[in-house]
């Protein structure tokens, strides 16, 4: 009890200036396992959590939460440590966070946990996003908290607060700063493609999942292999074909994840063949597999895809056809769903089309967006802003690398190899010896 | 003389082939071959004993005991007394056979302790030839490739190619026949146009058979007339004429039909020795393509019967089709289908199916008003493609820029996944 009443006091004293919250931080790192220690002491630690202030002494707070919040916790003092770390994460400073990034994200997933438990998952999303937030250095970082925050908003279906995290481009990785994990990268890249494909954006989800298909490895990974078995059915909606893996896999998961999924790539090819009835027995036939891998949903709308898909190729080939033809050729049941299906696809902006039902044909349409209007003079304006801007990213990184030890000294090395014609200057940025 | 049509197959009259004739015009062991094939394939009773007739005569002039017994099965005591096992013939053909196995190795044997070279090379040919009669094709390759360390002037290597050539025809190994014939293209003064001809022909035939017919409609049209009879233990004038006038038809586009085959003199001289194909191929260049589909239903089954043509013909005749659909249809804005059908004389629903396949495919740029049944040409809007190839190209650019710069910064922090170093017991 008593060493923490002093450890209280020495926050409160410590938490003035930088200096003073160095010298703290090495404090609270010493005496942290016998915080732990103090688990069971609940009651005390609750007692000092209220004589500190979380938005001054938030160093200390946060240690302290900390321990409170790596013990059991029962039911009714689980309402309690959500509602602290609410406020906490609230209120707590910036900087005094950074300080110690893996204790924040601690705090967090266990109040994520916590909430999870008491079956309100809701309650956390506000939180969390505040405390990425605060965790990000600039809107490019990724941190833990991303796929926490993902996890949460999936699990109470609030598809759409997802979007605002998911929306920025993530290029920063740093470890240091956000105590990151491949992991956590990966459950990001998981998670967000399945908040994308909750909100039918089928072009980002199938981006996020290649990421997470792509992201270097030495071994295979459980969420590869999950996120790989979106994909496939994903980019089967999106674009009626599976690409191949991209050259930059690692070879740990080219080799083997297509093994690892062998109903998704069977699924596949029976789609390319494009009959509608095989697909059905291939769905029939592996219900099982997509049920358990809780795909059964989106198989189900591969299949609907299919139709689609069909009835476009049909735009391309005919000016006009007669409903009972469309029915056939796409193996619909009768002309009345092929009627529905086209009004469908019409209402959607997938075709253009009109439905003539006294004679029960339908007359395909061009395209009739004809690029000259100012929204698309506007469309291509913001593209080519976005791109100008990406070009100024590489060009930066270029240099980044060129200026950097490792590359010089092998360029260096190398230097009696290269024809002198050919070789490029030096940038000289990073080596002035004024 | 023109044999009639049997019970066999019913229907239309069409041509039937001379077997005599047809036997005639190749010589050695194809010619058995063939007569076999055609036995096999043809639906015709009469036809088949013709040619198993045929058979049996060639083969008791020949060593061949195998084919002897195989022959005899195949007739199975139709063609009356005079055509069965004999067996004596069998067994004296067979000990003349062993006697002269053993002279031509010993001698072979001599001529290698003597290590003249040229005398090893007349060995080993000997003895390939000799397997070739006795019909093991296997060991006539064997002794033939084996003459090749021996050869020493380009005339012999020729001799070798061609050899090696022959056998692997009757072996199907095309792929050693393109080898060969590159090798002996390769020699050095290899000028006499017989076995330019020849070796023409070779390649021509490889190349159908691995179904690449632009390249041996190529080749086959390049052939010099002088290939006469030469080859006949191959392939004889009239198969050149056949097999190049059918690929060029499936696979040239019109202006190297014209160039390549009707105004080319010498594929004119073998035009000549099948006039029905030289219909055809004019028939198709002036746009009468009933008569042409006509003409080319006529010669099917006899081509058929052909060894190297009858898995082709089918690939070919689809492909001839859809050129004659294709270039029908390319000078006109709008199209009637009706008069369509009547042209290639066939129903306006099939007629519309096929043409489904061949817009699907991008072979035709039109679209089909099936309401009025007529085919409409459509030219793309070159300004509306580009604009929409523009904003994919930008957004692909973005999505893989963006991946692999987030890619970099992975790399860079070394965040690969990793196996866990925690094993829980």
């Amino acid at each position: 009890m008593d060493s923490l009443e002093v450890l209280v006091a020495q926050v409160q004293a410590l938490s003035g200036s930088t200096d003073d919250l160095l010298h703290l931080h090495g404090l609270l790192k010493q005496l942290d396992d016998s915080l732990q220690q103090q688990q069971q002491h609940h009651q005390a630690i609750q007692q000092c959590l209220l004589q500190l202030d979380p938005a001054k002494h938030s160093l200390g707070f946060l240690y302290f939460l900390d321990a409170f919040g790596s013990a059991d916790i029962s039911m009714d003092q689980s309402e309690s440590f959500i509602s602290t770390s609410a406020t906490f994460i609230n209120a707590s400073s910036v900087d005094q966070v950074r300080m110690a990034p893996e204790k924040f994200t601690n705090v967090c997933k266990r109040m994520r946990d916590e909430t999870i438990r008491v079956q309100r998952p809701i309650r956390a999303i506000s939180p969390l996003h505040i405390a990425i937030r605060k965790l990000q250095p600039s809107s490019e970082y990724l941190t833990p908290l991303h796929a926490d925050l993902l996890q949460i908003c999936l699990l109470a279906k609030c598809y759409k607060a997802a979007l605002s995290v998911l929306d920025d481009d993530i290029f920063e990785i740093d470890q240091k700063k956000t105590g990151l994990t491949p992991k956590d990268f990966l459950l990001f890249c998981y998670y967000g493609g399945m908040a994308y494909v909750g909100l039918k954006r089928f072009e980002k989800a199938l981006e996020l999942f290649q990421h997470a298909v792509t992201a270097p490895a030495f071994v295979l990974n459980a969420i590869v292999v999950e996120s790989y078995k979106k994909y496939v059915l994903v980019s089967l909606i999106q674009n009626g074909q599976v690409p191949n893996l991209p050259k930059y896999t690692p070879s740990v998961t080219q080799r083997n994840v297509k093994s690892c999924a062998p109903d998704y790539v069977e699924f596949a090819s029976v789609y390319s063949t494009r009959n509608i009835g095989d697909l059905k027995r291939s769905i029939l036939a592996h219900e099982e597999v997509f049920q358990k891998d809780n795909n059964l949903g989106l198989a189900k709308q591969v299949v609907s895809s299919l139709y689609k898909r069909n009835i476009q190729r049909l735009t391309q080939t005919f000016l006009t056809l007669s409903l009972q033809d469309i029915a056939e050729t796409v193996q619909l049941e009768s002309p009345k769903d092929a009627e529905l299906h086209i009004l469908q696809m019409i209402q959607k902006g997938e075709i253009h089309a009109i439905i003539n039902q006294k004679d029960g044909m339908v007359s395909f349409l061009e395209d009739p967006e004809q690029y000259k209007t100012r929204d698309i003079a506007q469309q291509l304006h913001g593209q080519i802003q976005k791109i100008i801007g990406l070009a100024k990213k590489i060009r930066f990184a270029d240099e980044q690398v060129s200026c950097d030890l490792a590359y010089l000294s092998k360029i260096g090395r190398d230097r009696p190899n290269y024809d002198p014609e050919e070789f490029e200057v030096v940038p000289q940025k990073g080596f002035t010896n004024l | 003389m023109e044999g009639v049509n049997e019970s066999g197959s019913g229907g239309a009259w069409s041509e039937q082939l001379d077997v005599e004739a047809y036997g005639g015009l190749y010589r050695g062991r194809t010619r058995i071959v063939r007569l076999f094939f055609i036995a096999d394939h043809c639906k015709s009773r009469s036809l088949e004993l013709d040619a198993l007739r045929l058979a049996y005569k060639d083969i008791t002039k020949g060593e061949n005991t195998a084919m002897f017994k195989e022959v005899v099965e195949k007739i199975g005591g139709r063609l009356g007394p005079s055509f069965v096992l004999d067996q004596d013939w069998i067994d004296s053909v067979d000990r003349r056979a062993a006697q002269r196995l053993e002279k031509l190795e010993m001698e072979l044997n001599g001529y290698k302790t003597n290590l003249i070279k040229e005398s090893i090379r007349m060995g080993y040919n000997d003895l390939g030839e000799f397997h070739y009669g006795r019909g093991d094709l296997q060991q006539a390759f064997k002794c033939y490739v084996r003459t090749r360390d021996y050869c020493t002037t380009s005339k012999h290597i020729i001799v070798m190619c061609l050899n090696v050539i022959l056998v692997s025809v009757e072996l199907g190994h095309f792929v050693h026949v393109s080898n060969y014939v590159s090798k002996a293209e390769q020699t050095p003064d290899v000028q006499d146009p017989t076995i330019l001809a020849k070796l023409k022909c070779a390649a021509g035939l490889a190349y159908l058979e691995s179904k690449k017919y632009k390249l041996a409609a190529r080749k086959f049209v390049e052939t010099n007339f002088e290939l006469g009879s030469s080859l006949s233990e191959v392939i004889v004038p009239q198969d050149v004429a056949t097999y190049g006038g059918l690929c060029a038809l499936a696979s040239f586009d019109r202006s190297e039909l014209k160039y390549k085959v009707i105004d080319n003199i010498t594929f004119r001289n073998f035009l000549e020795l099948v006039p029905e194909v030289r219909e055809l191929i004019h028939d198709f260049y002036a746009s009468r393509y009933a008569s042409c589909l006509g003409c080319l239903q006529k010669l099917k089954p006899n081509l058929l019967l052909d060894i190297h043509l009858y898995d082709h013909v089918e690939t070919l005749y689809e492909q001839i089709r859809h050129k004659a659909l294709i270039q029908y249809t390319n000078p006109f804005i709008s199209v009637d289908l009706n008069t369509m059908a009547n042209a290639f004389t066939t129903t306006v629903a099939g007629l519309e199916k096929e043409l489904a396949a061949l817009i699907m495919e991008n072979q035709i740029q039109a679209r089909i008003d099936s309401h009025n049944k007529i085919l409409y040409a459509r030219h793309a809007d070159q300004r509306n493609t580009t604009f929409q190839r523009v904003l994919q190209t930008g957004s692909e650019f973005q999505r893989d820029t963006s991946a692999m710069l987030l890619r970099a910064n992975l790399t860079r922090q070394d965040f690969t996944v990793r196996a866990s170093k925690k094993q829980t017991p």
